[in-house]
């Protein structure tokens, strides 16, 4: 019997956490009604799932967790239609599916010994907060790690105690920033995020690679600030965000070109971009 | 492979015998149109019409289709709980074209991916028979032989049949066709040199084929200087997004996945969808990649023709079967469309008539 790719594996609602001050994002904490599932789940950081509510339908949702974070899977979801709206009043213990891994990930095997910028703003950051808890638990398999990371208010940025933790370690150079701010306790950076990349990115060279992720906007001016400090077009990896419906490359919902981004990506280089139509 | 001769007064009585075992699916005239249709108990398909307007795809991929079905009963221990539907029993696709068949293992490519299987696309397929009628009297709109097959094309079908005015003859391609054939009783063989006249009425019917449309080019022209071509503009000028070039295609599969609830049970369905339509791209934040009709109408045509010829080296995902240019509201023609394409910076000055 083939498996079936579109069933979902049956998990609960262990911990709802509200992440952001408008209460739009809220990290749901899951864990698998069957444990054997969860060896079935055995996910990278950049891959994504389907949340799955019957009666509701399904949606693509980065995974926040890291593969070394065990008994549980997270998901930081901001509430913008159906099924975001729906999840968003769920409750601790009810019970829904998620289907997965699914896509790409981030190029760990071409990143061991490398240094690694990443670069998100918003709340894309989710994808990134596992990549940076994995690369903490096996940090000797990396070089220098800088995060550049930005959101429009202190309030708004995500997982806030642990970026705190992050800021307090020397073996990770955080660079936080908000667009604006009256609050006269914020001690980090004030600026957009390709402002601060451009006075923080270290240098291109041949073992740094970045990684971005975040809204149209940032990545459309932080690109060029890149290209001016010399990173290469295949130094610089990113996530795509297209509407999906199967994430396993039938329904052609997310097609780009030849490609589809739920199953070829939705992790690309950017030299890998240019060389297809902008359809993102 | 044998020839079986299925004399037409045994036809019905056959079919009869095999509806025992089988689901039976065939061309039904309906009004002015033939549809490809499932039929009802002791029909026969209709067998003298041209194509079907609808094609055989809906027998392996129905345009609403039930994945799971759920409980939302709070009583239910398993309410919430996705259950897998059950697996079609085995059904018969009657007088297929050959074009049709050919679409299928042109569609297979997707659903059965290296990696990914689609289990209930291929479930369908696997528990489908395709008995093909070669085709005779081809239309004006006919290009399948510069499409990869031909009106007598076997690829994807388990018997073909021929007509011979007072019998078929049942050329039988798999085993899976033969079983069918013994099921409906039909064993008489074929005199020696049936398969001599197929092959006759093979050229015959192919030469009667007589638009062609060029492909060679459009593996070696760049995908982003086709997509950046001068005459998207007007190719899609007149199209009204309507969805039927899309619907009606055997070789186009996109869908979407939707719930119904009603009380406490519920089913999660796929139903057709369409690269036409804005909403198939929509994001929740409200951006659109493919927003204007002019980026979809190019989407159809380079998905068809240099996408999937890239991504597959292996010709163009389409048969020629003609049924986008005869049902377009507007005419918007794909051969003269490939045409443009195929001949990019050859004659940079053409436009669509
Ligand atoms: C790979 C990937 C990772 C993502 N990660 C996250 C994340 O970590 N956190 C987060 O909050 N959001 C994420 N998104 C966006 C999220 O999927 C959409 O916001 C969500 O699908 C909207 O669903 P809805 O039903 O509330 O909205 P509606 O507008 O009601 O959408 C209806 C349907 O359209 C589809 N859809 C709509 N917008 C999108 C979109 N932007 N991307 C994909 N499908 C869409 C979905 O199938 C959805 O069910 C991600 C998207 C992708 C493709
Ligand atoms: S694109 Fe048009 S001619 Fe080609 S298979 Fe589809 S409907 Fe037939
Ligand atoms: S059938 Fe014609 S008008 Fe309708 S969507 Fe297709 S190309 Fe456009
Ligand atoms: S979401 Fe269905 S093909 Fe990518």
């Amino acid at each position: 019997m083939q498996p079936n790719p579109y069933l979902p594996y049956p998990v609960r609602i262990d911990e709802i956490t509200i992440e952001t001050e408008d209460k739009n994002l809220k990290t749901f904490k899951f864990s698998f009604l069957d444990p054997a599932d969860e060896e079935k789940f055995a996910y990278r950081p950049g891959q994504f799932a389907e949340l799955s509510i019957a009666g509701k339908g399904e949606i693509p949702i980065g995974i926040a967790s890291s593969p070394t974070e065990k008994g549980f899977v997270k998901f930081t979801v901001n509430k913008v239609g159906l099924v975001t709206s729906h999840l968003h009043k769920m409750k601790e213990g009810d019970v829904m599916g998620i289907r997965g891994p699914l896509g790409n990930w981030y190029p760990w095997d071409l990143l061991a010994g490398k240094n690694v910028v990443i670069i998100g703003g918003g709340f894309a950051f989710t994808t990134l907060r596992s990549s940076i808890i994995y690369m903490l638990a096996n940090r000797e398999r990396f070089g220098d790690i800088h995060v550049i990371y930005g959101a429009r208010t202190p309030g708004m940025l995500l997982y806030r105690q642990e970026l705190a933790a992050w800021e307090a370690r020397d073996d990770i150079h955080m660079h936080i920033t908000v667009d604006a701010t009256q609050d006269p306790s914020w001690k980090y950076n004030v600026g957009f995020v390709p402002t601060i990349t451009d006075q923080k990115a270290p240098a291109a060279d041949e073992n740094t690679y970045a990684i971005i992720c975040g809204p149209p906007i940032m990545i459309k001016f932080t690109q060029p600030v890149l290209d001016a400090r010399g990173y290469a077009h295949d130094h610089i990896v990113m996530s795509l965000e297209n509407r999906m419906k199967c994430g396993i490359g039938m329904c052609s919902h997310c097609n780009v070109g030849q490609y589809f981004v739920c199953k070829d990506g939705p992790v690309f280089t950017l030299a890998q971009l240019n060389a297809m139509p902008k359809e993102y | 492979m044998t020839c079986i001769k299925i004399d037409k007064q045994l036809w019905a009585q056959g079919l009869a015998a095999a509806e025992a075992q089988y689901r039976l699916f065939g061309p039904v005239k309906q009004g002015a149109l033939y549809q490809f249709d499932a039929l009802a108990a002791g029909q026969t398909p209709d067998l003298d019409g041209p194509n079907t307007r609808t094609s055989a795809r809906a027998v392996v991929y129905p345009q609403s289709e039930v994945l799971f079905e759920y409980s939302l009963d709070s009583r239910d221990p398993e309410a919430h709980v996705l259950k897998e539907t059950p697996a079609p029993a085995p059904r018969a696709a009657l007088a297929v074209r050959p074009c049709d068949a050919y679409s299928f293992v042109l569609v297979r490519r997707n659903f059965e991916a290296p990696d990914v299987k689609d289990v209930y696309w291929l479930r369908n397929y696997a528990a489908t028979v395709f008995v093909g009628l070669a085709c005779d009297r081809p239309c004006s709109t006919c290009f399948c032989t510069s499409a990869g097959c031909g009106p007598y094309h076997e690829e994807g079908l388990d018997v073909l049949l021929v007509d011979e005015e007072n019998h078929y003859l049942a050329k039988t391609i798999t085993d899976k066709g033969a079983a069918f054939l013994q099921t409906a009783g039909w064993r008489t063989p074929a005199d020696p040199e049936a398969e001599a006249r197929i092959a006759q009425r093979r050229s015959a019917a192919e030469a009667r084929v007589v638009s062609t449309v060029p492909t060679d080019r459009l593996a070696q022209i760049p995908q982003l200087e086709l997509y950046a071509a001068n005459f998207w503009q007007d190719v899609a000028f007149a199209c009204i997004n309507c969805g039927t070039c899309t619907y009606l295609c055997p070789t186009c599969w996109c869908f979407d996945i939707q719930d119904e609830t009603r009380g406490n049970q519920g089913i999660r369905l796929r139903n057709w969808d369409s690269c036409m339509f804005p909403l198939f791209t929509l994001h929740g934040s409200g951006h659109n990649p493919r927003g204007q009709k002019v980026q979809r109408v190019r989407q159809r045509f380079m998905h068809k023709l240099k996408y999937y010829v890239d991504k597959y080296g292996d010709g163009i995902q389409c048969v020629g079967c003609g049924r986008c240019v005869q049902y377009c509201p507007v005419n918007i023609d794909i051969r003269r469309v490939c045409e443009l394409m195929n001949g990019y910076g050859q004659n940079a000055a053409c436009k669509v008539a």
